[in-house]
């Protein structure tokens, strides 16, 4: 299981995670969800600290965060 | 692995329409989280306003009403006191709070009617398609205020926070941002304090939530919440301006 669990098809593409990650962990995916928007997700695993701020800046509820 | 973060339970596993980036949907999960942390799920009942937060009954989990524009506080005073036991809290906008509703929220605090009311100030009327609010700051442009909006005009943006603190019945009155992790944690606090002065019969209390417009703006998300703390947290401070010990740390 990764650190970040983004959820997928709820995802909006705001891009508010990627800017506020420190580690700069995540990105925008190439691909297209269902709602026709680029979904962020966890492009550095190694480099995440599982912080948690992109769970708690998102503002569709789409992100959990685990720590190993 | 242990989780560190999860999406609060008392929002139901919906897709919201809110526009992306827009920080309505941070609110929503903060006062979701406060639900959960004091286990009142059971006992809240929310009242939704008019504005995008309309459809705030379909998100969270629990008990909602719906009110006439600006009349939630009054709604809410109804079920506060035909209820007694509920957790009852009202959501509601800038147009919807501090204009078309004033007289509603002003004597709710008069009242110290013991209900919690969770305020977002986006300085814009966002559902209706980014018309100028009282709360709009001095140059901001919105559709009814293309030049910006004009102090000679329409006067100054009212802070709701201040005015309210003049009001002995109102227990708790804070005023926070969304636009930071840091800014988003001291919210949670005040929101779950608000929720909390509630639950001790203590009385109104109040939280005003800075929030971005991105669509009604004309900004990204990330540009939006950068306005907000260059261009509404001057004019708008943070802090406490009421709690019930009777400090303040507002400025
Ligand atoms: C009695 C009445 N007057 C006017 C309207 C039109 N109206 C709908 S939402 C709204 C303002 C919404 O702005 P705000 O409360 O700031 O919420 P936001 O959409 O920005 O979250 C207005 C004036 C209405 N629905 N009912
Ligand atoms: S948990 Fe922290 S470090 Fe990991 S992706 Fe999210 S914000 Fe970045
Ligand atoms: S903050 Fe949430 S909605 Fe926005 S890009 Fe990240 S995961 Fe998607
Ligand atoms: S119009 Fe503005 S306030 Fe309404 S959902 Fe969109 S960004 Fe949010």
């Amino acid at each position: 299981m990764k650190k970040v669990v983004v959820n997928e098809a709820k995802c909006k593409g705001c891009g508010v995670c990627v800017n506020f990650c420190p580690k700069s962990a995540l990105a925008m995916a190439d691909r297209i969800n269902s709602k026709g928007y680029h979904p962020a997700e966890l492009a550095n695993e190694a480099a995440c600290i599982s912080c948690g701020i992109c769970g708690r800046v998102c503002p569709d509820a789409v992100i959990e965060v685990f720590k190993p | 692995m242990k989780q560190v973060y999860s999406v609060p339970k008392s929002l139901r596993p919906v897709s919201t329409h809110y526009c992306p980036g827009c920080t309505h949907g941070i609110i929503h999960k903060l006062v979701a989280e406060t639900i959960d942390e004091l286990g009142v799920r059971d006992r809240a009942i929310g009242v939704a306003s008019v504005g995008c937060s309309v459809f705030s009954y379909d998100y969270f989990d629990c008990d909602f009403q719906q009110a006439a524009h600006g009349r939630a506080p009054a709604v809410a005073t109804g079920i506060r006191r035909t209820v007694p036991d509920a957790v009852v809290f009202t959501y509601q906008g800038d147009g919807d709070l501090a204009s078309i509703g004033t007289a509603e929220i002003v004597h709710a605090a008069m009242r110290s009617e013991n209900i919690t009311v969770v305020f977002v100030n986006n300085a814009i009327y966002g559902m209706t398609g980014g018309q100028m609010a009282p709360t709009t700051m001095v140059g901001q442009r919105t559709t009814t205020s293309p030049e910006g909006r004009i102090k000679g005009l329409a006067g100054e943006p009212i802070r709701v926070s201040e005015m309210l603190a003049t009001i002995p019945g109102a227990t708790y009155v804070a005023r926070v941002s969304t636009t930071s992790p840091a800014h988003i944690a001291k919210a949670k606090r005040a929101i779950k304090k608000a929720f909390e002065v509630q639950l001790a019969g203590g009385g109104f209390s109040l939280v005003e939530c800075l929030s971005t417009c991105p669509t009604n703006w004309g900004m990204s998300p990330v540009e939006a919440m950068e306005w907000v703390d260059k261009n509404m947290i001057p004019y708008y401070p943070l802090g406490e301006f009421r709690t019930p010990e009777g400090g303040q740390t507002n400025g």
